[in-house]
């Protein structure tokens, strides 16, 4: 195959894209905590400063007006880091978005591990188990810089609330530009007999590369990108089931209440009793280091989910 | 001024005889359901009444035009006395109303969007106010003329969200944004200067940046006038103190916590409407017959 070349960080695409959009969309808003840095948003408040409303450190409130706004049919992006917006301001996604259902696009920055050594209070780890409990938010975990454009242009027509996530690294590019993307709807990288990846958001990259690894060692390898949690493409999760002899779910997740459990269940329910391995972050405060190293340090690695998918297939 | 309501805008004398309408109805329909916010219900009729009837340009017709003045009720609670009025102007039938908390019926403990006529979910506390200024700051971008009118309880100004919204309020000059406080003094555990001390509210809020007025909040002739006077101040969010009576207009539940959400036995019940009868006899001889009383 082509070796796949390196890309942008998600979070400049979705910055630029937004920009784009901004500028075809003039009740396009985006409202941000004292984050159009972090956010990479400065051109943004700089060219479109009547689209941008500051809110200060309040993510309560950035939830809470941006729901307002939403409620006179703005296009509003609610921009803050994962960590904080989805657990300081779990009750206004819960009510003033979700349960009210005003369409905010919330977009959580710098998510997972993305900010390593500032540690857990970083964190979001929690973010795809507590929004999954919540009805009416969709998310979307995109992996590369298309699923990333891909995510944010769709949004902009989107009618329910969408929380979407991603890191602030440079990321792979998965596709050769022959894509498609479709919210709710997994990609299929790679098909394989003997194991199937099916992961979300920023480790898919490494899972495409431990296959990789992996066809080298004679494996067969699938690779998924279950870029979307809600709506979930069941279907695609079954097929896996049918086609490989073992599933591993990749995550920048707690193991606990993410795309792991949700295979693990859908399956379980279906009938279909395939080992299955959930990697992500266990149920511990992470080890330091940066986002890599802490992959790395939990299997998150290419040559980590190698090892991990030889082992599960010699257990099963 | 505000420009005021699209329909019929009702003088003082209308409006007093709408209160004692409104209160049989809150009373009746909690009695029904056997629950209900009784207290905090009948401390803030008189404001939803003096809005609806008299202040904001909203009402079945134009509910969904984008220049319709907005009402958001953060004390969600006190949802009946939000049912009662809406009911009255028309937003669904009256009798609606008999399925209020019963299996499978929309009309439940707090307001929801299912309900004709309400604009935002509320029940948890301190949501009103962010989201009001959410729907203010819209009407600024957007140069339209609408308010935005948010009813918020004392007790719920515990809650950190709403001094963050109060600073965006001033921050983005909204002097389009009414923001009501309906101040019983009483929240369910107590007094609230003694579950968690408020005073001075009038000096908080205009060092947050309001422009602040007290008003007896029982007094539709007081409620009218003040809100004919918002914005206060050009270029400030106004902020309007409504010193209330919980369970206002009923004697024996006047400012007695026990209230908060008590539902009346039959016995109870029957005083409270004599009382209400009583109130309306004294009323007419006084003011002599209204038509639509």
């Amino acid at each position: 195959m082509a070796l796949m070349q390196m890309g942008s960080p998600n979070l400049q695409v979705f910055a630029d894209t937004l920009l784009d959009l901004g500028k075809e969309h003039l009740d396009l808003y985006v409202v941000t905590g004292d984050s159009r840095g972090s956010g990479k948003l400065v051109g943004f408040g700089n060219q479109l400063p009547d689209q941008i409303v500051e809110v200060g450190i309040a993510e309560q409130n950035l939830v809470g007006i941006s729901a307002g706004l939403a409620s006179t049919g703005k296009l509003v992006f609610a921009v803050s880091p994962a960590s904080f917006l989805t657990a300081r301001s779990l009750e206004q996604i819960k009510n003033d978005v979700a349960y009210s259902d005003q369409p905010v696009r919330l977009i959580g920055i710098s998510a997972g591990v993305s900010y390593g050594a500032l540690g857990s209070t970083h964190h979001s780890l929690h973010d795809y188990a507590a929004l999954l409990a919540i009805n009416n938010i969709d998310i979307v975990a995109p992996a590369d810089n298309f699923e990333t454009r891909e995510v944010i242009r769709a949004v902009v027509d989107y009618p329910r609330p969408i929380y979407i996530r991603f890191g602030k690294k440079p990321m792979l590019d998965l596709y050769n530009g022959n894509a498609t993307f479709k919210i709710g709807k997994a990609n299929t990288l790679l098909t394989g007999t003997d194991v199937t990846f099916i992961a979300t958001g920023e480790p898919v990259s490494r899972a495409r590369m431990a296959a990789d690894i992996l066809e080298e060692r004679g494996i067969s390898t699938g690779v998924i990108s279950m870029h979307t949690l809600r709506p979930f493409d069941k279907a695609a999760v079954f097929q896996a089931a049918k086609k490989s002899r073992v599933i591993i779910t990749v995550e920048e997740h707690s193991v606990y209440g993410g795309l792991g459990g949700l295979c693990a269940s859908l399956l379980m329910q279906q009938g279909l009793c395939v080992p299955l391995k959930i990697v992500g972050i266990p149920d511990e405060y992470t080890v330091s280091g940066s986002q890599e190293e802490i992959f790395t340090h939990y299997g998150i690695s290419p040559e980590g989910l190698a090892n991990t998918a030889e082992q599960v297939l010699r257990n099963s | 001024m505000h420009s005021t309501n699209a329909g019929v805008v009702m003088d003082k004398r209308e409006l007093e005889l709408k209160s004692i309408q409104y209160r049989r109805s809150i009373l009746s329909i909690i009695k029904q359901a056997n629950a209900g916010h009784t207290g905090g219900s009948l401390s803030c009729v008189d404001i939803l009444n003096v809005l609806y009837n008299n202040v904001m340009n909203v009402s079945p017709e134009n509910f969904h035009s984008p220049t319709r003045d907005r009402f958001i009720q953060s004390k969600g609670h006190s949802v009946e006395a939000l049912y009662v009025v809406l009911a009255d102007k028309g937003f669904f039938p009256p009798e609606a109303l008999d399925s209020l908390n019963k299996y499978q019926s929309d009309f439940i403990g707090h307001p929801t969007r299912k309900i004709n006529g309400i604009e935002q979910n509320t029940g948890a506390l301190g949501h009103g106010l962010p989201v009001a200024v959410g729907v203010a700051l819209a009407g600024k971008k957007d140069n339209l003329d609408y308010h935005v009118f948010t009813l918020l309880g004392d007790g719920e100004l515990s809650e950190g969200s709403n001094w963050e919204a109060s600073i965006a309020a001033a921050h983005y000059e909204l002097d389009n944004l009414v923001v009501i406080i309906d101040r019983n003094t009483l929240q369910i555990t107590g007094r609230t200067e003694t579950v968690m001390a408020l005073e001075p509210l009038d000096k908080k809020f205009e060092s947050f940046g309001f422009a602040v007025r007290s008003v007896n909040g029982n007094d539709v002739t007081a409620l009218v006038d003040i809100f004919t006077q918002v914005p206060f101040e050009h270029g400030k969010p106004s902020l309007v103190l409504a010193n209330t009576i919980k369970g206002a207009g009923i004697s024996y539940m006047e400012d007695n916590v026990g209230w908060h959400h008590h539902v009346p036995d039959d016995e109870e019940y029957v005083l409270a409407m004599d009382e209400l009868n009583l109130y309306e006899e004294k009323w007419r001889i006084k003011h002599g017959t209204y038509a639509n009383g």
